[in-house]
């Protein structure tokens, strides 16, 4: 291999690189040494969790580390030039048009305040000698590639004037323009809804066959990685710990890292009562602290003294594989058996209905004052947030409420918690109506009964009070306990329980992780002995591996109390897995509800196969039926009549849909479809999921 | 938008009415009253009592504060210009006219005649102060922030806050005691007269540079500070990766970017130089806005003092108007909301 490395084919050489971030405190070697190979037209993924230097390796080869970071050792070497060498000139002269970048969050990564065609023809002005029309004309035809609805139209728009996926599609274009040899991607998808996150991924493969560009894809989605690249590498702290081909890594996988990851993340076939999810244990050690030796040795359970802490563990060839490559000194002793334990357990029955949820709505007023409404009377307009929500909820049980953002999961929360008061129907909670009561009128045992886990941990802990503080709290404040030794002794066990060290009772938010603080959350929410836990997505701004340890505490929690869970998500993996109940809602309605097992097997509603569809799964012998959305979610300001699907569901029948509004229709197996075409006919069709072999 | 620009200036006749009665109730409480401050020190009680008499002092406040409304709206004629009173108070447009705004008893000339030459003054010194300031404290304020933590940012930071902790008075006094005093180059006074002595100019260096010390630090601040933060956004980021020069990078993406905040900084200072100059106006006995109404108001002249205080909260709350408008233009994200 070596002998070839000047050869034409070879896109980005990364030899030993090792990359630092000069600090008060010292060097911190961010990237200790990281080597890499990319051919022309092939698709690598780069996989890890958060803080392990994917995105570093990705800005350093675009050699922009900031004033405080540079490139210690090693070379990079872009189509055989060695891009630290380069001149400032010869740099700018790469970046945009040779190697190209799309960054995760696409509102921010455009410039607000100018045009989106301002923005695109930038790139050919400075790269080409061509005039203003050639290239607001490339422009135009790029946008065209990148399936931009009105092209024209949105050159002349400003970025917030669009949407979160059609934006993507602008970053996409903008990188696609000058036909870079090398595009790097950094988590391209993860601030999009998995409907849009699916059609952004083809349109990138796509783009990939048609231009024949290199692709080095970030993420810390397994699921993705599978659909859009060839060969993978998995970076734990710094350094490459395996690579390989899908294949290779999916299926011979060696490093005990990459096993971690693949029990991490729940897979669709097995639910919690099936097997336990298994975190890998502790925290991606920082830079600065990496232990001698292999540098997951702390985590791992094959760690062994003496072998694995002593010096440096070079990366070495699998067998005689050309291409896997694994970083693990006992990688022939290891025997890894994927987790299946704690099943066995048997589904509880249904305990009493808990919440009984009638025609629920809940509209929001909004006045427009524009001179057109003031004439045509129509000042007022409603948006309905919620549309005749039915369903109940039974104690112990877990509820999942699904849809994509904008469909109203949100506002349902806010009214069950009474931030927002029903409209109209009833919400029954232990004998009272309590969809018209707001939070500051209900009294206290209603609202110690009913608590919420939010999604960010990191806006809903009062970074100045100590966590025993903001446990022991809630305990005194719903007079659980009053006197302050036995309050103590109560944040002690609730600490315990979401497996805490009593000792952090003191601490600080700030001083805490992540997800640790998403245990203290929990632990908040459970203190005061609730019948029912509200969580909006808890685990979604967490790592993989601090994900699978937060829904497992949920579980367990859950299940100590006998607690309803209400899970809101957009992830239908994890939902897939935590929940007994799926509720499947797309704007403001609910199109589907049953037993969570029933929604993943026909018959589906067109929407919910559509999300299937979309679904990142993290197992290359697993084929998706291809279905894709057109167009965007339509406004809750101004849904369409009849079904609220009709403008996007690809079975629309016609008239009847833009007319009519569908009725719910309960399926043999027991769930509820809100659709016009007859269950019949939806049972027909195949299920979302094969295996391959099944598929051929 | 024809709707905002309405409400916006309905809201400011109603903001300029209430500071004029404001300002006419509180000149209630200042010793003497009208009829003795308009015969001045020397005139015997018998006088004023009878100008008292005919001015109707006696009626309630809001009468006297509804019978200047009707002055200045020309409905009445001016009382004070009535020759039974034997002032010899005489105003060539007449005494009924729309803008009427009296008869000032510190100057004894109609209060148009004083009020718009001496703001016609300011608006000069204040032009130029403005004109230099707003340019060098946005170079100063980019270059600063367009590298935080540079030796240039850092110097230009340190000499921006040394100068605005300067107060106009004390800035002042150096300068004339260097340009005057020891090196005679500048005259001591900027009365605007003597021409032959020391030029127009010469006269004006002085005011000048003292507004322009004192309030460019500041607006540089701000001007920095707002580039500072836009130079740490992703959208910059995409800008170098996409090749483009620093230069471009700076002027097309950071440099508008930067300036959506400080803007209503960079407006509020007109109203700032107009009416907040008394100080330096004072120093160089420069024959403007701010000095008259400082005399206006020692002097008990409330017909005065009325007249600048509409001209005032007009100058503050158009710039307000003005400034929102001009946010719309330069933030596309409010402009299409």
């Amino acid at each position: 291999m070596t002998d070839q490395s000047h050869d034409d084919d070879i896109v980005l050489e990364i030899e030993n690189l090792g990359i630092s971030y000069f600090t008060r405190i010292g060097e911190i070697p961010a990237v200790p040494d990281f080597s890499l190979r990319l051919k022309r037209g092939e698709s690598y993924g780069l996989v890890g969790e958060s803080g392990c230097g994917k995105s570093t390796v990705a800005m350093a080869i675009m050699n922009y580390l900031g004033s405080n970071g540079g490139i210690v050792n090693g070379r990079i070497s872009f189509e055989g030039r060695d891009m630290s060498t380069m001149s400032e000139e010869e740099l700018r002269e790469i970046r945009g048009s040779k190697i190209a970048m799309v960054y995760q969050e696409p509102m921010s990564a455009l410039n607000p305040s100018l045009t989106i065609g301002s923005q695109l023809k930038e790139v050919l002005e400075f790269h080409e000698e061509i005039s203003s029309q050639d290239a607001a004309a490339r422009c135009v035809e790029m946008l065209r590639d990148v399936n931009m609805p009105d092209p024209e139209n949105v050159m002349n728009r400003y970025p917030h004037q669009i949407s979160g996926g059609q934006q993507q599609r602008v970053v996409i274009a903008m990188a696609m323009l000058s036909n870079p040899s090398l595009l790097l991607l950094d988590e391209p998808t993860t601030a999009l809804d998995v409907t849009v996150e699916a059609t952004v991924i083809d349109l990138i493969a796509d783009l990939r066959k048609k231009y024949n560009t290199t692709l080095l894809y970030i993420s810390h989605n397994l699921g993705l990685i599978v659909k859009v690249c060839d060969r993978v590498g998995v970076m734990y702290s710094g350094s490459m710990v395996e690579e390989g081909t899908i294949d290779e890594l999916f299926k011979q996988t060696k490093h005990p890292y990459t096993f971690g990851l693949f029990d991490c993340i729940p897979t669709l076939g097995a639910d919690k009562h099936a097997r336990k999810l298994e975190p890998i244990p502790g925290q991606v050690s920082l830079p600065h602290e990496r232990p001698p030796g292999c540098s997951f040795g702390p985590r791992c359970k094959y760690f062994k003294p003496g072998i694995c802490d002593q010096g440096h563990i070079p990366i070495e060839h699998v067998d005689t594989s050309e291409t896997h490559r694994v970083r693990c000194l006992r990688v022939d002793e290891i025997d890894h058996v994927a987790s299946t334990g704690a099943g066995g357990e048997v589904a509880r029955d249904e305990g009493e209905v808990v919440l009984d949820i009638q025609s629920m709505s809940k509209f929001y007023e909004i006045t427009d004052m524009s001179l057109a409404a003031i004439m045509k009377g129509e000042t007022r307009h409603y948006v309905k947030a919620n549309e005749h929500l039915n369903f109940n909820a039974n104690r112990g049980r877990t509820i999942a409420i699904v849809g994509e953002s904008g469909c109203g999961k949100s506002t349902f929360a806010k009214v069950l918690t009474g931030l927002e008061t029903a409209t109209e129907g009833s919400i029954m909670f232990q004998g009272t109506d309590i969809g018209p009561i707001p939070v500051q009128k209900r009294d206290q045992k209603m609202i110690r009964a009913l608590q919420m886990v939010f999604q960010n941990p990191d806006g809903t802990l009062n970074p100045s009070h100590s966590v025993g503080y903001c446990i022991g709290r809630v305990i005194k404040k719903f007079g659980i306990e009053t006197d302050a030794a036995k309050i103590r002794d109560r944040v002690g066990e609730m600490l315990d329980i979401v497996r805490l060290p009593k000792a952090f009772s003191t601490r600080k938010p700030r001083q805490l992780s992540g997800g640790q603080k998403q245990r203290i959350a929990v632990a908040r929410a459970f203190a005061g002995n609730p019948s029912m836990v509200i969580a909006d997505e808890p685990v979604s701004a967490l790592d993989v591996s601090v994900q699978a340890a937060v829904i497992n505490l949920l579980n367990d929690v859950q299940k100590q109390y006998n607690t309803t869970l209400l899970f809101i998500s957009h992830d239908l993996s994890v939902v897939r897995f935590i929940s007994d109940e799926i509720v499947v809602m797309y704007l403001g309605q609910i199109m589907e509800a049953g037993a969570s097992d029933k929604i993943f097997s026909p018959p589906y509603h067109p929407y919910t196969e559509a999300l299937l569809s979309a679904v990142p799964i993290a197992d290359p012998d697993i084929v998706q039926k291809r279905i894709r959305l057109e167009g965007e979610m339509p406004s809750v300001m101004d849904p369409p009549t009849g079904c609220r699907f009709s403008t996007r569901c690809p079975r629309y029948l016609g008239k009847i849909c833009d007319e009519k509004e569908p009725e719910n229709q309960v399926s043999a197996d027991g769930h509820i479809i809100k659709c016009h075409i007859p269950l019949a006919e939806l049972s027909e069709v195949e299920p979302i999921f094969n295996t391959k072999e099944a598929a051929e | 938008m024809a709707v905002f620009v309405l409400k916006r200036l309905l809201m400011m006749a109603l903001t300029m009415l209430v500071a004029s009665f404001l300002v006419f109730s509180l000149m209630e409480f200042t010793p003497g009253n009208v009829a003795s401050k308009t015969l001045g020190p020397y005139a015997t009680q018998a006088q004023k009592d009878i100008l008292y008499e005919k001015l109707q002092l006696g009626d309630p406040l809001f009468v006297r504060y509804g019978r200047w409304l009707g002055v200045l709206a020309g409905g009445i004629p001016d009382p004070l210009q009535d020759p039974e009173l034997g002032l010899d108070f005489e105003d060539p447009r007449g005494d009924q006219y729309f803008g009427n705004f009296g008869y000032s008893s510190k100057y004894k000339l109609p209060v148009n005649d004083v009020l718009w030459p001496r703001l016609g003054n300011t608006l000069i010194l204040a032009g130029i102060a403005f004109g230099i300031i707003v340019p060098l404290s946005l170079v100063f304020g980019v270059l600063s922030g367009m590298r935080e933590g540079s030796l240039l940012d850092r110097s230009l930071s340190y000499t921006g806050i040394t100068l605005t902790s300067i107060p106009e008075f004390a800035s002042a006094v150096f300068l004339i005691a260097i340009f005057v005093l020891s090196l005679g180059w500048l005259p001591g006074t900027a009365n605007m007269q003597n021409f032959e002595d020391w030029s127009w100019a010469s006269q004006m260096i002085l005011p000048v540079m003292v507004l322009v010390l004192y309030d460019f630090g500041y607006v540089a601040r701000m001007v920095r500070g707002s580039m500072v933060e836009v130079m740490t956004r992703p959208y910059i980021r995409t800008a170098i990766l996409k090749g483009l020069p620093y230069k471009t990078v700076i002027m097309k993406h950071a440099l508008r970017n930067a300036l959506i905040a400080p803007f209503t900084v960079i407006l509020l200072q007109i109203p700032f130089l107009i009416t907040g100059v008394v100080v330096t106006e004072t120093v160089f006995s420069y024959p403007g806005f701010g000095k008259m109404l400082l005399e206006s108001a020692s002097f008990g002249d409330i017909t005065m003092v009325e007249a600048a205080t509409l001209v005032a909260v007009f100058i503050a709350v158009s710039t307000q108007l003005l400034g929102d408008i001009g946010y719309m233009y330069i933030n596309p994200r409010i402009r299409f909301t």
